[in-house]
């Protein structure tokens, strides 16, 4: 299958992507690494009149230990998040869950910035930033500001970007070593996860548990209640809205919640 | 040394390696120079009435060539007035599935195509989508008023037995699924068409090139002699690519009609809805035997899903009852089918195509027989298999059973699989109360292979002058190996080593007859043909040394691996083949083999699938799977391992992964590759597989079939084995594929209802 | 527009709908067919080249986003005196193809896995694949190809 016709416009830098965005406003579409936006397009669920490809704007693309946070440009691609030594040292839990998105050729061409901005709940990263209380900087024609992961994600396929904004980079802040988990649940290791889960620390992510990627608000709050992993899992479905689908209903979708929620807790602690 | 049972690699593969197949997308053939593109409207309804159809739009697109409808089927020959269900090429008053075809367009370039096809406006009347069977039965919607019924074909026992029954100790009655699959090649169909002087050359991904000539000769109302069919490269079938599907014929026929050479080849969202479906039947099983183990009546009453045509349906369900006993010897067994039609996609032939099915239904109602009575389901089996001193063995459903040694293939493959560990480790977890339980699924086998033998497959074997070989074979591989396998036959008689031979196939022309590949077919019958013809061309060989050396043919001798005919005791005078050829005149040495037989080959064997089950998710992983599967001797090792391994990945995948699925309304739902869970490397361990041989006496190479072999055995295996990982917390039965959830779901069940 | 992609070591320039795909770039245009189109969901890996060295899925890739790059093909695996590349010679050792469509993709799929692990686990070697279907094998032999083409130099 193949996209109905668009324009291409290809971007350099990230002021000339702003530019071009603002140009054609509604009728663009970013393409970063095209691993979301293309497969819509050939299916024709997707018909942007222009593209503008912003796969070559270099300087987005960099993984840096800046003072008080780690910071990773937008178009950071997941193969080099998968084998960032600063990651790896920093970061365990993104540098692994960037090496469990898709399969190899999509890492190798998929972006950390697109995934967010593409915002499909069922993806890792989103659920992985928000469990890292990430804050992502976006860039529009009258400057930046920047927004906690937290209100990054509004609903399906929602996010606070404006039209013209292009969202530049993820700032994760630094902490003391504390223990990760990422349990990615499927029926194929190249599934978007039926259920996905997140932990660093004592903050709990979840994924593909409601329209957008959630913390699990009760969960926390009882291990800050003291209670054990076990415990505190059993709160692991509260404040979703679980989707039904090919892969599970919302009930099995609640339970696995409740045990990955466990497993992870019992692994980031072990 | 003879190249029999050899591990030769394949001469196909530096081909494939290096610049690839060519497929019928990559033809770049003259005839086909400027070619346009042929695009399919297909219906987005279930069930509906084409209430009109406007093309004006697309007809005033850039690029395109013609738009072609169902109105436009009048210049073709009518369906047969006596055949109220009838197939079109295109829908002209009702669609009767999702993904039929409606319209076609034909363009200059591939991209407009797509543009131009959006564009054709059709309006639909939706009608009352048909889409499962009890519905299809009840026949409240007719697919095809005229036809009376939705219930297109039924056979078997017209009444109901239960005395036989009576006397069981126990019996055990369930219904099951064994659901729908797409077959999924990697190639999707394709077809190319041009036509010139009157005559149609269309170049088809099939098995069968002959049959696919016949079909698109009477869709189009041409004598058979005016249709050449060519296959290229085929990127796998598994009995979905047998002959020529409507949307082949179509585009043969845009050739025709717009005097444009056309090509065609379709998305796999296309497929994945528009080339037929395989399985969807469901079973009613009824089991009853002695606390001894000894089992003593057997009912299958099954239901074939049809689709919304029929295709291959009715052969499915035949083929179903026919094997529906199995490997075991049943005093009493009752088989009973309906074939019904569905508003989805028409159903036909899928790797085992009709066996898979009678096998898992036997093998699970064997293991439910099991578990009712506490007995190890190895030793059940064991008791009932039909034993060696039985063959030939007429099975009560009148299958005539050539040879076979059940028992040993089921003691082989438990002791390679080390069962009784197995079983102490599950015995360990399951006390350990281990969230993690293993699972040991069995099942023993028989097939039906050779898929109709008395049409047999035909070979032609010609010797050069320059010494080399070119052998014409009506069988038609894609992905076997033919190639390989056929030039160790002729190297095997003739000494000619296979290098020098030179196989071709897949066109009607060069081939003037031929039947195809399916039905694990290929080696018993187009083999046997090329053997056969070797044979042939030896002693012609024979008479012409002997005239040619002026000596008796009872005093030559043939020098194998030399090549040499020589006489008795003069050791210096040979002749080489290339002699030969010159001597037996302009055309060289030929032989000329159409080899038929009239009984089928059944091949056996037994597989044990281990599996671990995480308790608390459901998740199911295949950890090993270990087999015995006999198909006679065998010719080149790596090939039928090729075949086993590739048959065990589909057969496992249905049992754990793989299910088309149709919403209420009949919209498909598993229409991409996302959505189909089409089995990956990761969810499959590498296979441990133990060799076992017992020749056929149905042709002289003693061979069976070996294609289906894999499928069919591992399917029952897997999803035993997961049932046996929970059957501890009392689960009995759970249907394919066993997801995560319906493992997950069964535990609950279970535990609800202890 | 006009795009400039080498492929295969030599340079292809041609003037293109700014829709084209890569894979049809590579199977129209440049006239290269080894490269296939398997599905339309970036799913079976059909269509895996190397861009600028790296595993990509064709389909999913504009023939304008490789602009400028450098595209590996099957074809152009082989040396210059046609002596195989190792992943080739252990795919034919090891009978890790049928029907040969998804060949060329897994054969590059596998190519770009042993560049970044050169001496993978079997279940490396499972997971390095899983963006590849193949319909014939159940991957068995496959895997075996990649285990064996590891342990030759210059894999």
């Amino acid at each position: 299958m193949i996209p109905a016709s668009f324009t291409y416009r290809r971007a350099d830098s990230a002021d000339q992507a702003i530019e071009l965005v603002g140009e054609y406003g509604d009728e663009a579409k970013l393409l970063a690494g095209g691993h979301s936006l293309l497969p819509l397009m050939k299916l024709r669920l997707a018909v942007p009149e222009v593209i503008v490809d912003i796969s070559r704007v270099r300087e987005l693309s960099y993984i840096r230990d800046e003072n008080g946070h780690i910071a990773i440009g937008a178009l950071t691609r997941h193969h080099d998040l998968e084998h960032s030594e600063l990651l790896a040292a920093r970061l365990p839990l993104l540098a692994h869950a960037a090496g469990e998105v898709g399969d190899p050729q999509v890492r190798h061409r998929g972006t950390i910035g697109g995934s967010l901005a593409h915002a499909d709940p069922a993806s890792d990263l989103p659920g992985v930033v928000l469990a890292l209380d990430a804050t992502l900087v976006v860039r529009g024609p009258s400057g930046t500001r920047e927004i906690p992961a937290t209100e990054f994600f509004q609903g399906l396929f929602e996010t606070a970007l404006e039209p013209d904004e292009l969202l530049t980079e993820i700032r994760v802040p630094k902490r003391a070593a504390t223990g990760w988990s990422f349990q990615k649940f499927t029926k194929r290791a190249i599934d978007w996860a039926i259920v996905g889960v997140a932990v660093q620390g004592d903050a709990v992510a979840l994924i593909n548990m409601g329209a957008t990627p959630l913390r699990a608000a009760a969960v926390e709050r009882a291990l800050a209640g003291g209670a054990s992993p076990s415990e505190a899992a059993e709160q692991a479905a509260e404040g979703t809205e679980a989707p039904a689908d090919l892969n599970g209903s919302p009930a099995y979708r609640q339970h696995l919640a409740r045990v990955l929620v466990r497993r992870a807790l019992e692994e980031s602690r072990a | 040394m003879s190249i029999m049972g050899t591990r030769v690699v394949r001469v196909e593969d530096p081909r494939l390696l290096t610049a690839g197949g060519t497929y019928t997308d990559d033809l770049r053939v003259p005839e086909l120079a400027g070619a346009a593109h042929v695009t399919f409207v297909r219906s987005p309804f279930a069930h509906a009435r084409i209430t009109g159809i406007d093309i004006s739009a697309a007809q005033a697109e850039p690029g395109v060539v013609a738009v072609m409808t169902g109105q436009d089927l009048d210049e073709l020959p009518a369906p047969p007035a006596d055949n109220p269900v009838s197939e079109p090429l295109l829908a002209k008053d009702t669609v009767r599935f999702v993904g039929e075809p409606v319209a076609l367009v034909v363009t200059d370039g591939r991209y407009q195509g797509e543009d131009a096809a959006e564009l054709v406006s059709v309006d639909y009347e939706a009608l009352t989508a048909v889409v499962d069977i009890p519905a299809s039965i009840e026949g409240e919607t007719l697919l095809f008023p005229a036809s009376g019924s939705n219930v297109l074909a039924a056979g078997g026992a017209e009444t109901s037995d239960d005395a036989a029954f009576a006397d069981c100790d126990v019996v055990v009655e369930r219904t099951i699924v064994n659901q729908r699959v797409a077959p999924v090649p990697l190639e999707t169909r394709a077809a190319a068409a041009a036509w010139t002087d009157g005559k149609l050359t269309v170049w088809i991904s099939t098995q069968n090139a002959h049959w696919s000539r016949d079909a698109i000769a009477g869709g189009l109302g041409l004598e058979p002699t005016a249709v050449r069919v060519i296959t290229p490269d085929v990127g796998g079938g598994f009995g979905a690519k047998i002959g020529a599907d409507p949307d082949g014929i179509a585009v043969a026929w845009a050739a025709k009609k717009t005097g444009r050479p056309v090509r065609w080849v379709e998305s796999r969202s296309e497929n994945l809805v528009a080339m037929t479906h395989g399985r969807g039947q469901r079973h009613i099983l009824k089991i009853g035997g002695d606390r001894d183990g000894r089992i003593k009546a057997y009912r299958l009453d099954l239901v074939q899903d049809a689709g919304a045509y029929p295709r291959m349906a009715p052969l499915l369900a035949t083929l179903t009852s026919l094997m529906a006993s199995g490997v075991y010897d049943i005093p009493h067994v009752e088989t009973r089918f309906q074939v019904a039609l569905t508003n989805t996609t028409p159903i036909a032939a899928y790797r085992g195509a009709g066996r898979p099915e009678a096998t898992a239904a036997i093998e699970r109602a064997v293991d439910l027989f099991a578990a009712e009575i506490g007995m190890d389901p190895a030793e059940v089996r064991r008791r009932n298999v039909i034993p060696p001193d039985r063959f030939p063995y007429t099975t009560p459903g009148g299958a005539e059973y050539d040879t076979g040694e059940y028992a040993a293939a089921l003691d082989k493959v438990l002791a390679a699989a080390g069962y009784d560990e197995l079983r102490a480790e599950q015995a360990r977890r399951r006390e350990n109360g281990d969230p993690v339980q293993l699972g040991i699924g069995l099942s023993t086998y028989v097939e039906i292979t050779g898929g109709v033998p008395e049409a047999g497959e035909t070979a032609r074997v010609v010797v050069h002058d320059d010494g080399t070989v070119t052998v014409f074979t009506g069988s038609s591989p894609h992905g076997q190996g033919h190639a390989t396998s056929w030039a160790m036959l002729v190297q095997d008689e003739l000494g000619i080593p296979m290098e020098k031979v030179t196989v071709l196939h897949g066109d009607t022309e060069s081939i003037p007859v031929g039947i195809g590949t399916f039905g694990s077919r290929s080696l018993q019958l187009g083999g046997t043909a090329v053997h056969q013809a070797a044979l042939e061309v030896k002693e012609k060989a024979r008479e012409l040394a002997a005239n040619e050396l002026e000596a008796n043919t009872a005093d030559l001798e043939f020098d194998v691996a030399g090549g040499l005919w020589r006489v008795r005791g003069t050791p210096d005078i040979g002749l080489d083949w290339g002699r030969l050829a010159q001597l037996a005149g302009p055309d060289g040495l030929v032989a000329d083999v159409h080899f038929t037989s009239d009984k089928s080959t059944f091949p056996f064997g037994a597989h044990v699938a281990v599996v671990e089950v995480d308790t608390e998710t459901g998740k199911t992983t295949l950890v090993r799977h270990v087999t015995v599967d006999d198909a006679g001797p065998v010719l080149n090792p790596i090939l039928a391992e090729g075949q086993r391994q590739g048959g065990i990945a589909q057969g496992a995948a249905q049992a754990l992964l793989e299910e088309v699925l149709y919403d209420p309304q009949g919209n498909p739902v598993t229409s991409t590759l996302v959505d189909y869970s089409f089995v990956t490397a990761t969810e499959l361990p590498s296979f441990e597989l133990v060799q076992m041989e017992t020749p056929t006496n149905l042709n002289p190479l003693g061979v069976k079939g070996i294609g289906e072999a894999g499928t069919i055995g591992s399917t029952p295996a897997v999803q035993n084995a997961v049932v046996d990982a929970v059957a501890h917390l009392g689960v009995r039965h759970i249907d394919m594929p066993t997801t995560p959830e319906r493992v997950w779901t069964a535990i609950n069940e279970a535990r609800a209802g202890q | 527009m006009k795009v400039t992609i080498t492929v295969n070591g030599k340079q292809m320039e041609d003037d293109i709908e700014d829709r084209t795909l890569l894979v049809h770039f590579l199977r129209d245009i440049a006239g290269l067919t080894a490269t296939n189109v398997g599905c339309d969901t970036t799913s079976c890996g059909a269509c895996t080249v190397l861009l600028d060295g790296e595993s990509v899925k064709s389909c999913t890739v504009l023939a304008a986003q490789a602009d400028g790059g450098a595209v590996t093909t099957v074809e152009g695996l082989a040396g210059a005196d046609g002596s195989l590349h190792p992943v080739q010679r252990a795919f034919h050792a090891e009978h890790g193809l049928q029907c040969g469509f998804c060949t060329p993709g897994m054969v590059m799929a596998a190519v770009s896995l042993l560049k970044e692990n050169p001496h993978p686990t079997e279940q490396q070697v499972r997971t390095g694949l899983e963006g590849n279907l193949c319909r014939c094998t159940g991957y068995h032999n496959i895997v075996r190809a990649v285990l064996a083409a590891s342990a030759e130099e210059g894999a």
